[in-house]
């Protein structure tokens, strides 16, 4: 997306390239190696640790290295449901957050696009939840929607909802803390592809007598679909990896469990390091493979 | 095409579009006007259910309450005057300032270089430099972090704010290449050359006339990377051992109950991030309207 975008700076600065590479080296270099170091190496080690098997008579939290397959058959069956659990909540919350998005995007982006000062304010309003805590707002909504919240009070006052009825814990709670923490993430990008839409696309749709529908189906989601990818990568990808807002302190319980809180209470409660590694490594191909997927029929590969 | 409307439309994107716009039919225009006011009143309902925990999280830090700050107990300015009252709220809260300071310096120079070179410079490695700058976005944050525990745990590495501005830094540099690059993009190399004919050395022209011009998209990346450091929990969680950052002292807060003078910090931070925000915009847009006085 963004290389194709200025493919024409590189060309005027060639003639300097190629006298200077050794400057790119030290530009790159330092960066580069960094995250060989703290992000490649880790991965590895993530690959070597989920083969680890437990010394035997050794501490809780020994192990040594093995290459034991079982990590991975193992936990994959333990942890299945949670594995599909973390999936089916990304997916709702991502088409959720697409569907709330899009036309906040739209009107930011195209309506009032003519007073640049009201589209800036509206869209720091977008991103203002990016500058409270992420923990605090998600608390903040299970405090609302707690028993004793205004919601499940009112709810039961009007006797739409069990007595005994809960909202927090539940996997409404759940999708619904997911999708309000990603829709920032959903809207920006979004925004920026709206944000340069040709508005006269829409209008010759119009004139040539296509309903508003078909205008918007043939001509304003083509276009801005570049949009709609990044978007619903950003929100899909951590919605999945996610463990606070699934986790009981927050806004689910123990029947909401995703695979990120296996992973976290695997790596830092019960220090069961091999099967954490092994279900980050799932999580990991898992999204890989549906990103590779998605991205390849959605048509848009240079995301970088 | 008139000089008019070309500026016109360098002014307002699609301004060439509204100037051309024909009569609309009034059976059309009806249906124009309902919808015209669903999308503005859908906004605002979108941008309130946005703000609510945020008014929540203000209007709590009010709360007159003991340990337990969840039913209203009562209007009080205590906390915002003694917010480090409560135990371990600022200490977490400067840590956190520190691990985003050395992080975002630490990130902002290394994605900057980055930048530049992917930009200016030809190699043959630039596919998969690419590839290895876009997967730690890809990757999910638990997976970042757990990776990093590991790989700390089999060196040995005792945990602390060492390990958390080493975390902070990597996830960080990703998001400053992407946001320098467009700014890098965008330079006139002419600039440049322009020094170099005026027989600057390299180093005088960076300084001088290459980085004043990136600056903008350096500061707007430090600000990202800041931003994402002071409000990461999930990586910091594997790689925090005992020290507290202010997401994570929430974190275990979370369990016995939340102190309201955690709301006052992340109200007080909130305040001063939209304060921030709103000036630089505003000043912006009368820039903007200055500069386009000027060209008429």
């Amino acid at each position: 997306m963004a290389f194709s975008a200025f493919a024409s700076a590189p060309a005027a600065a060639e003639p300097a390239v190629r006298r200077r590479s050794w400057v790119a080296l030290v530009l790159l270099l330092p960066g580069i190696l960094y995250l060989l170091l703290f992000f490649i190496t880790p991965l590895v080690s993530l690959v070597f640790t989920s083969f680890q098997q437990p010394v035997i008579g050794g501490d809780i939290g020994q192990y040594s290295a093995g290459f034991k397959w079982e990590n991975y058959t193992e936990s994959v069956t333990q942890y299945l449901p949670l594995i599909l659990r973390a999936f089916g909540y990304a997916v709702l919350a991502t088409v959720l957050a697409l569907v709330i998005s899009y036309p906040l995007a739209y009107f930011i982006g195209v309506k009032v696009r003519s007073f640049p000062l009201v589209q800036s304010l509206l869209l720091t309003l977008v991103i203002a939840p990016f500058f409270i805590s992420f923990l605090l707002r998600t608390l903040a909504w299970k405090q609302i929607m707690s028993d004793e919240g205004p919601i499940v009070v009112a709810l039961k006052a009007l006797s739409v909802f069990p007595n005994d009825g809960h909202i927090t814990g539940t996997p409404f709670a759940v999708v619904f803390g997911l999708t309000y923490n990603f829709i920032p993430f959903m809207t920006l990008p979004l925004y920026a592809t709206l944000e340069r839409l040709d508005v006269r696309y829409i209008e010759a749709g119009n004139d040539l007598y296509a309903s508003p529908f078909t205008t918007f189906r043939k001509i304003t989601v083509p276009l801005s679909l570049p949009g709609i990818v990044s978007g619903t990568l950003l929100t899909f990808i951590p919605a999945a990896g996610d463990y606070i807002n699934a986790s009981g302190d927050f806004l689910g319980s123990a029947q909401t469990s995703m695979v990120g809180n296996a992973i976290e209470s695997n790596f830092l409660v019960t220090q069961n390091y091999p099967v954490a590694a092994a279900l980050s490594i799932v999580l990991m191909a898992v999204i890989l493979v549906i990103v590779g997927l998605y991205v390849r029929r959605a048509g848009t590969e240079d995301l970088v | 095409m008139s000089g008019v409307a070309s500026r016109l439309a360098a002014a307002t994107p699609g301004g060439i579009a509204r100037e051309l716009e024909a009569p609309v039919p009034g059976r059309r225009r009806r249906g124009i006007r309902i919808r015209g006011l669903g999308l503005p009143i859908y906004t605002a309902l979108a941008l309130i259910f946005l703000l609510i925990p945020i008014a929540y999280t203000f209007v709590f830090s009010f709360n007159d309450s003991g340990k337990l700050n969840i039913a209203w107990q009562g209007f009080t300015l205590d906390k915002w005057t003694n917010v480090c009252s409560a135990q371990g709220v600022c200490e977490a809260f400067a840590n956190s300032i520190l691990v985003g300071v050395v992080a975002t310096v630490l990130a902002t120079a290394l994605g900057t270089a980055i930048a530049i070179a992917l930009v200016r410079y030809r190699f043959r490695a630039r596919g998969a430099i690419s590839l290895l700058l876009f997967l730690p976005m890809a990757t999910p944050e638990v997976v970042l972090g757990a990776g990093l525990a590991a790989q700390f745990l089999s060196l040995g590495v005792n945990k602390g704010l060492m390990t958390i501005i080493i975390a902070h830094t990597m996830f960080c540099i990703s998001f400053v290449v992407v946001t320098v690059k467009a700014r890098v993009a965008s330079l006139d190399p002419a600039l440049e050359e322009a020094g170099r004919d005026l027989y600057g050395s390299a180093v005088a022209v960076f300084w001088r006339i290459t980085f004043p011009l990136l600056l903008p998209g350096i500061a707007a990346a430090a600000l990202l990377s800041f931003a994402l450091s002071f409000d990461d929990f999930i990586i910091t969680n594997f790689n925090s051992g005992a020290v507290d950052t202010f997401p994570k002292f929430i974190y275990i807060a979370a369990a016995r109950g939340i102190p309201a003078e955690a709301n006052v910090v992340a109200s007080a931070v909130f305040i001063l991030a939209i304060v921030l925000v709103v000036v630089a915009q505003v000043t912006r847009a009368a820039r903007a309207r200055r500069t386009a006085r000027l060209q008429r």
